[in-house]
């Protein structure tokens, strides 16, 4: 053999393990780098921003005071439309889970090429544009006469059409609508772990099916549910496309306010506080809940 | 396994009516012959279509929109790529953290992102131009560029790549006629659902464009914003067709349940 294989990569010797201590340093390099460069830094300017003082004709002083967070801590305003921004996503994160669990269940029971089909037809959405599908639901709102209500009336639910546009109970539906793929798919995960041969088992034992969906299916699928409304609630308390578009320039939520404060009264610190609010609420609230979940379902995720 | 009973099939039919009824409608409006939003539609006409063409905006928005999803995703995988195989191959100190990091943008909402890129970018003075855009969208889309890839980088079988350096390749050989064919599938799909991504963002671009640097989902929401005519409907109805054909696509390279499971986290 005139060339020699390169031993040192194929045995360890001492070059090899310093090659093993620097190659994991020296690719992910360049992407922690982009990371602290355009993610940190622009953050922690955020948390900043959000102490700096504001004026109508001074524009933005970067001074140290706690003026914005006194005005979101004492005006009702906001606090109103937190309330209101979390209020909405608990009630769509409820509808998808009331709806969403079902059906993935629904689905799971389905026979091959259906089932791949129509988990197509419920997942493809997701990757469909927003702006797109919520734009569908104005349509579907669109006054006393759109077609929600049409459909309502016809089937002798409501007796007049109820106000869609413009409010609370379109956002809570469009939203829901949006958000459904993620518990779908949560939940779906979470029954590819059921193993199916205990339905059966309680099902020769004589059990209803009632009671097998709440004895047996309904416990093991509680962590995706509960996995699925924490995805749900997180995006659905920082939407901005629905809200803007259904609730229209009266109802605000935290993500159409900061936007508001941003790009049309131009008072970036007040905007910046907000923004960081909802995101330190956001992340106390995923991770408490993630923590309860997985002390709850220990058992489960073992 | 048992079967579906009357009552959950009645369930599912109205499920799936639910979920499909409003990309249903956008569609039919946007075949309408007539000059005013109507439901039902009355006639079939491709004339809103053909108004898209002398509409510049949109026109121009979709371009812009297309080069960044594309661009952006592309850079994305320069960094994605080897930072997978970092996180795919070693067990390093500090690999949890970083793993975290880069996954990081799926957590923060959009509205704090778009918040922190304008102040950023204002203040170092790229405000509003292409070149903040792309490095916005890099960011927002890696998370989908590194998942895909990891998942090829973890179940590639390395024993090739042993092969190669027996026979002496060098590293950059070694990536570019082994590694890099081998997990190319994760590149493909990482590469298009970080396309879809970028393609679709509104919250945070909505921050971030100006004028000359619309995309189309910022164009659409403004235009909506002022009124919801049949012309927007058939901007949407484009919009719908071109994710599905990207969707089939993206199905038939790499399977669409795999690329949707890596979907399925985000926000967490």
């Amino acid at each position: 053999m005139s060339t020699a294989p390169d031993t040192s990569v194929l045995t360890t010797g001492p070059s090899a393990d310093e090659r093993a201590a620097r190659a994991p340093w020296a690719l992910t390099a360049p992407a922690l780098m982009l990371f602290v460069g355009i993610l940190v830094i622009p953050l922690a300017m955020t948390v900043m921003l959000s102490f700096h003082d504001w004026g109508q004709y001074k524009g933005i002083e970067p001074v140290f005071i706690l003026k914005n967070w006194h005005e979101i801590a004492t005006d009702p305003y906001y606090a109103e439309m937190f309330w209101r921004t979390f209020r909405v996503a608990l009630l769509a994160t409820l509808i998808t889970a009331v709806f969403g669990a079902p059906e993935a269940y629904i689905l799971n029971r389905m026979s091959g090429p259906w089932k791949s089909f129509f988990l197509l037809v419920i997942l493809g959405p997701l990757l469909i544009s927003v702006v797109a599908r919520t734009l569908g639901w104005a349509l579907l709102f669109g006054g006393n006469n759109g077609l929600v209500n049409k459909f309502l009336m016809s089937l002798g639910l409501i007796g007049s059409p109820l106000p869609f546009m413009f409010t609370e109970t379109g956002m809570v539906v469009a939203l829901a609508h949006v958000m459904m793929p993620f518990m779908v798919l949560s939940v779906w995960a979470a029954l590819q772990r059921l193993d199916p041969q205990i339905e059966n088992a309680a099902l020769s034992l004589g059990a209803s099916s009632f009671t097998i969906i709440r004895r047996i299916v309904l416990p093991q699928i509680m962590p995706g549910v509960l996995s699925g409304a924490i995805i749900v609630f997180s995006l659905s308390a920082s939407a901005f496309a629905t809200p803007a578009i259904i609730g229209g320039r009266r109802l605000k939520v935290a993500a159409t306010l900061a936007y508001d404060e941003f790009l049309n009264t131009l008072n970036w610190p007040l905007g910046a506080a907000v923004a960081v609010l909802l995101l330190v609420a956001l992340v106390l609230i995923v991770v408490g809940s993630n923590a309860l979940i997985e002390r709850r379902y220990a058992e489960v995720f073992r | 396994m048992r079967t579906n009973g009357p009552i959950s099939l009645v369930f599912h039919t109205v499920f799936v009516v639910f979920m499909l009824a409003p990309i249903v409608v956008v569609c039919l409006v946007a075949f309408t012959p007539d000059g005013f939003l109507s439901l039902p539609t009355n006639g079939f006409s491709l004339r809103w279509f053909r108004a898209i063409a002398s509409y510049p905006e949109f026109v121009r928005a979709f371009w812009v929109s297309l080069g960044l999803g594309a661009l952006s995703s592309f850079v994305a995988l320069l960094f994605a790529v080897p930072a997978a195989l970092a996180i795919a191959r070693y067990r390093f100190r500090g690999r949890d953290a970083l793993s975290a990091l880069f996954l990081s943008p799926l957590m923060i909402p959009h509205v704090v992102l778009g918040i922190a890129f304008l102040r950023f970018f204002t203040s170092i003075g790229i405000g509003g131009s292409f070149a903040a855009l792309i490095i916005a969208h890099v960011l927002v889309v890696f998370p989908f560029a590194l998942r895909l890839t990891l998942a090829a980088a973890t179940g590639m079988d390395r024993s090739v790549e042993m092969a190669a350096l027996s026979l002496g390749a060098d590293d950059w050989t070694l990536f570019r006629r082994v590694t890099l064919p081998l997990i190319l599938p994760g590149v493909v799909s990482g590469w298009a659902l970080a396309f879809i991504q970028s393609f679709d963002d509104l919250t945070m671009t909505v921050f971030l464009a100006t004028p000359g640097t619309e995309t189309l989902p910022v164009r659409m929401f403004l235009y909506i914003q002022d009124n919801i005519d049949p012309l927007v409907t058939s901007v949407s109805a484009s919009v719908i067709a071109i994710t599905m054909t990207a969707l089939v696509v993206l199905d038939r390279f790499y399977g669409l349940d795999r690329v949707l499971a890596g979907k399925s986290d985000a926000g967490q």
